[in-house]
């Protein structure tokens, strides 16, 4: 009951949020919002210009030349052939902006167009059109609106043609790439059997799920167009007097930058806040339109996970530790507003050479344990929330940052289940191997080389002094792992903490790696962690298992007694899981449902729902893990093989 | 790795020719007849005629870019009628001053780019973070001629710490100090753009790379944040980042044509702005030229840098 009175509220208070980092958003979004305002109120202004109450932007006064800011009757004071400047500024906002929309229009049209029809046709059709884009793209983007502009001669509407026509490849690429994918899904096929002609599909069908990229491009490269016709015009290539857009403001400004600084700043500062206006509102509008790209849904994690734990609430070792002596560990993630108990109280120990076994669905919490050890759980938006981790009586959870690492591949090695994403791809294998011996030990030159490839034959790679110079993506998987084993090795570990290691190998090389993980424990006498959901796996190297599901461990003892004789419902279904070869009757179809996910736990036993021999006293309370013995013990009200538990129901 | 990038310089021959066909077609097309345009309006039509004639452009359009491209090959790209001196001369000359100026941007906003982007995903939310994020914002924002405009007042006018234009001192000066001198704030100007893109691209690269499994082996083998950071993550963002190095080249050297306007630096942008407003079309046409296949070159360079960092790509 606990639990869900402590969960309920905090959600119902933090349901609005619902996504990371909420903080980073607020700031983005605030941003985006600030945009928005300065947006409007400047595209406000500019429409409103003709009944406002200004001068005539043109009418020169060449008594009232070049007026200081603040001066009576002119606001921003007057340029050189003394127009007033506030006038002209708002004016040329008006020009500046017209351009700059109109050249994203044009090139948004166009390059959607261009994008669409090479992504639909694909082929031929496609390798032309790109190849065209791919030329245009050649040139430096400024310089081929320079040449267009030689071409067709000075003036605003070239500049605006020069700017839109340089800014359709942008467009076409973008847009051309999801059109593409978008052609070969399932609706285009319907709409095609359907009968309807190809313009149909591309612009009843296609065009509105693309839609949000040509949105988002658009408002991406806005800005860029305001600010590149501004600097056509500043050049003398754009706007040609009288007509006055801000870079040509600008341009005639600077020719008396020293005497009457005012008359280029101004409109600068106009170009630079329309600009700036403009692209926030447009990383907000990308933000909200492209969730990948989101800020906050990349954070980084830190070097170690977080640690917040009552002090006074630390468990003590136990009586008989071991090498690895875990006291109800619990982890927790926090993602948007809810909080996800990976670990919800788990107690785990290992002895010299020993191998433990951890067992359980995806999602049951087994790596999260295994990471929690030694803080390799991310943070954000992981964290450890109670509990204690003794390394031979060294409580890991409260040492120092330095000590921890000192310990990481030292002390505890681990082993991780992709060996393709857990090696570094632009580092050779010996560069890796040499760098996790040096971690640790004084090494250096030949000496270190040498015991990287004594680690490598250990593995049994055959050629090891040639492989030192292969990179992961020159290995073969089975090759790939062997080498992460290696790199555990190195540094004579203590406790070996092995991440479903061979659950990406093929079968064959899985019992290769099962053997040399064996032969390696007996050799050297380290203590291994596994994790797996195989119980074949298990079998084949655990001393002891335990069972873990929704976070906690619901059945353990040693491998034997556990397999012949599983007490708990969900250990038993997890067994009858495996194929056993010559019995096809058996049936190895996973569990119906679907483990519970584990930021709104239920009352009682986690398992209830996909219980075949669930009671109602099963759903409530708390249920403890019961240990028959030091090694043997079910979290179970009624557990197979064995009389009920004696249930007191309150 | 020899083969890698003969193969690539291979590959680069069409996109060359494809800029020479650009180039020519932009200017063949230009509207108006040139003979008129050089004769004037009043010239006789035997005239006009005569020279047509003189300048080959009575022959199709196919056979003048054949005449034009063999001329190229020979280092023949005309003759610019206002300077009175061969295109490729002037161009040349124009153009080792840009890449002065651009070289020089682009090793700062390399450096500067690369620099805050990594910090800014270390810290991430950090003070350093926002300060940097919202420095990049306004970077990206600000018009370069504008900011060229304010530092000549501030830090020539004002402090008179750098010359206001130019690439030497007219008198005494023609050193590197000099040049240093003179480089320092048009140089510092161009790189302002590139170095918040690559910043940005930075930040996100870096944060991308630090959530993956090796980068976690990296701690699980016990190696200092140092070189997770340093090391293992930033070398994995740099595949990402070079080729948007690359890219900003391009912005760089097109960027050019604006603060070389701005500090009167005798680079090839400047001689492309008078260029146009002269007519000087074959000015023009020689220097865009030369500008689009350094560009071409330099994306090439990148390429090769990329694919020395990423094994894979080999």
């Amino acid at each position: 009951m606990t639990d869900a009175t402590m969960t309920a509220p905090a959600q119902a208070k933090k349901k609005p949020a619902g996504r990371p980092s909420t903080v980073a958003l607020l700031f983005n979004n605030t941003l985006a919002t600030v945009g928005l305002v300065i947006v409007a109120l400047i595209c406000l202004t500019a429409l409103a210009a003709p009944f406002l109450p200004l001068p005539d932007p043109d009418v020169t006064a060449p008594a009232n030349r070049l007026m200081p800011v603040f001066s009576d009757d002119h606001l921003l004071g007057t340029d050189h052939l003394g127009r007033d400047l506030l006038s002209r500024l708002i004016w040329g906002t008006r020009v500046s902006l017209a351009v700059g929309l109109s050249a994203t229009v044009i090139a948004a049209f166009f390059g959607s167009l261009l994008g669409l029809v090479a992504g639909y046709a694909g082929g031929r059709v496609d390798t032309l059109i790109m190849r065209g884009i791919d030329m245009v793209m050649a040139f430096p983007y400024i310089l081929l609106a320079l040449a267009i502009v030689a071409v067709l001669g000075p003036g605003l509407l070239n500049a605006l043609y020069a700017i839109a026509l340089v800014n359709i490849p942008f467009f076409a690429r973008n847009i051309r790439g999801i059109t593409l994918g978008l052609s070969r899904r399932e609706f285009v096929d319907a709409a095609k059997l359907a009968g309807k002609s190809p313009p149909q599909i591309l612009f009843i069908e296609i065009l509105p799920n693309v839609l949000p990229v040509i949105v988002i491009t658009m408002s991406t490269t806005v800005g860029w167009m305001v600010l590149e016709t501004a600097g056509l015009s500043f050049l003398g290539l754009g706007a040609q007097p009288p007509q006055a857009d801000l870079g040509s403001m600008l341009g005639e400004g600077r020719k008396i930058l020293f005497t009457a600084p005012h008359v280029s700043i101004i409109p600068g500062l106009m170009i630079f806040a329309l600009v700036m206006s403009i692209n926030l509102l447009g990383d907000g509008i990308r933000d909200i339109l492209d969730p990948r790209l989101r800020a906050g849904s990349l954070s980084r994690p830190v070097a170690r996970t977080k640690v917040i734990r009552d002090p006074k609430d630390i468990p003590p070792p136990s009586i008989e530790p071991g090498v690895l002596d875990i006291r109800d560990m619990r982890t927790e993630f926090q993602i948007g507003g809810s909080v996800y108990k990976a670990v919800g109280g788990v107690d785990l120990h290992l002895k010299k050479g020993e191998c433990l076994g951890i067992i359980g669905e995806s999602g049951s919490g087994k790596s999260v344990t295994a990471m929690s050890v030694m803080g390799l759980v991310p943070t954000p938006p992981g964290r450890i929330v109670g509990g204690a981790a003794y390394l031979n009586g060294e409580d890991l959870f409260g040492a120092s940052d330095k000590r921890v690492r000192d310990l990481r591949g030292g002390s505890v090695a681990y082993v991780f289940q992709d060996p393709l994403s857990t090696l570094h791809p632009l580092f050779t294998v010996g560069d890796q191997l040499l760098e996790a011996i040096q971690a640790h030990q004084p090494l250096r030159g030949p000496k270190a080389k040498e015991k990287a490839i004594e680690l490598l034959s250990l593995v049994r790679i055959p050629n090891a002094p040639e492989r030192l110079a292969a990179y992961p993506h020159e290995l073969s998987g089975g090759m790939r792992q062997r080498v992460c084993i290696a790199m555990a090795l190195a540094n004579d570990a203590k406790v070996l903490i092995a991440d479903e290691p061979t659950t990406a190998l093929d079968v064959t090389v899985q019992s290769q790696i099962l053997t040399l993980m064996n032969g390696l424990r007996r050799e050297r006498n380290a203590a291994i962690l596994f994790i797996t959901h195989d119980f074949g796996v298990v079998s084949a190297i655990c001393d002891r298992v335990a069972v873990m599901y929704a976070g906690r461990i619901v059945e353990t003892g040693t491998t034997a007694e556990l397999m012949e004789n599983p007490q708990h419902p969900y250990t038993a279904k997890l067994i009858d899981c495996v194929p056993v070869l010559g019995q096809p009757e058996r049936r190895t179809d996973a569990i119906e449902g679907r483990p519970p996910v584990v930021n709104n736990l239920p009352d009682g036993c986690a398992f209830a729902d996909r219980c075949p021999r669930v009671q109602a006293v099963c759903r409530t309370g708390q249920i403890d893990l019961e240990m028959a013995n030091e090694t043997r013990g079910v979290r179970c009200l009624f557990p197979m093989n064995m009389e009920p538990r004696d249930v007191k129901t309150s | 790795m020899g083969a890698y990038i003969a193969k690539r310089l291979l590959a680069a021959i069409p996109v060359l020719f494809g800029l020479t066909i650009i180039v020519f077609l932009i200017m063949a097309l230009i509207p108006g007849d040139p003979a008129t345009a050089i004769l004037g309006s009043y010239a006789t039509p035997e005239n006009v005629a005569k020279l047509n004639k003189d300048l080959g452009l009575d022959k199709t359009l196919f056979e003048q870019y054949v005449i034009w491209i063999g001329n190229l090959f020979q280092g023949d790209l005309g003759r610019s009628y206002t300077l009175n001196r061969p295109v490729l001369d002037e161009v040349l000359e124009r153009f080792s001053a840009t890449l002065i100026l651009a070289g020089t941007a682009l090793i700062l906003c390399s450096i500067l780019g690369l620099l805050a982007g990594v910090v800014s995903a270390v810290r991430q939310y950090g003070l350093a973070d926002k300060a940097i994020t919202l420095l990049v914002l306004i970077g990206i924002s600000t018009p370069s001629f504008w900011l060229g405009l304010l530092l000549i007042l501030i830090f020539a006018v004002n402090l008179r710490l750098f010359p206001a234009s130019g690439m030497y001192a007219i008198y005494g000066g023609g050193d590197l100090k000099d040049l240093l001198q003179h480089l320092a704030l048009p140089a510092f100007t161009l790189s302002v753009v590139a170095t918040g893109v690559i910043a940005r691209l930075t930040r996100t690269a870096m944060l991308e790379v630090l959530r993956q499994d090796y980068i976690r082996t990296a701690r699980a083998k016990g190696l200092s944040e140092r070189k997770v950071i340093y090391k293992h993550a930033f070398k994995s963002a740099l595949v990402s980042i070079v080729p948007v190095i690359g890219i900003q080249a391009g912005f760089v050297i097109g960027g050019a044509v604006y603060i070389e306007t701005v500090f009167q630096w005798p680079g090839i942008g400047s001689m492309l702005v008078k260029a146009i407003s002269t007519r000087d079309l074959l000015l023009v046409q020689g220097g865009v030229l030369v500008v689009a296949s350094a560009y071409v070159l330099f994306n090439l360079a990148a390429d090769v840098v990329q694919t020395m960092l990423d094994p894979r790509l080999r």
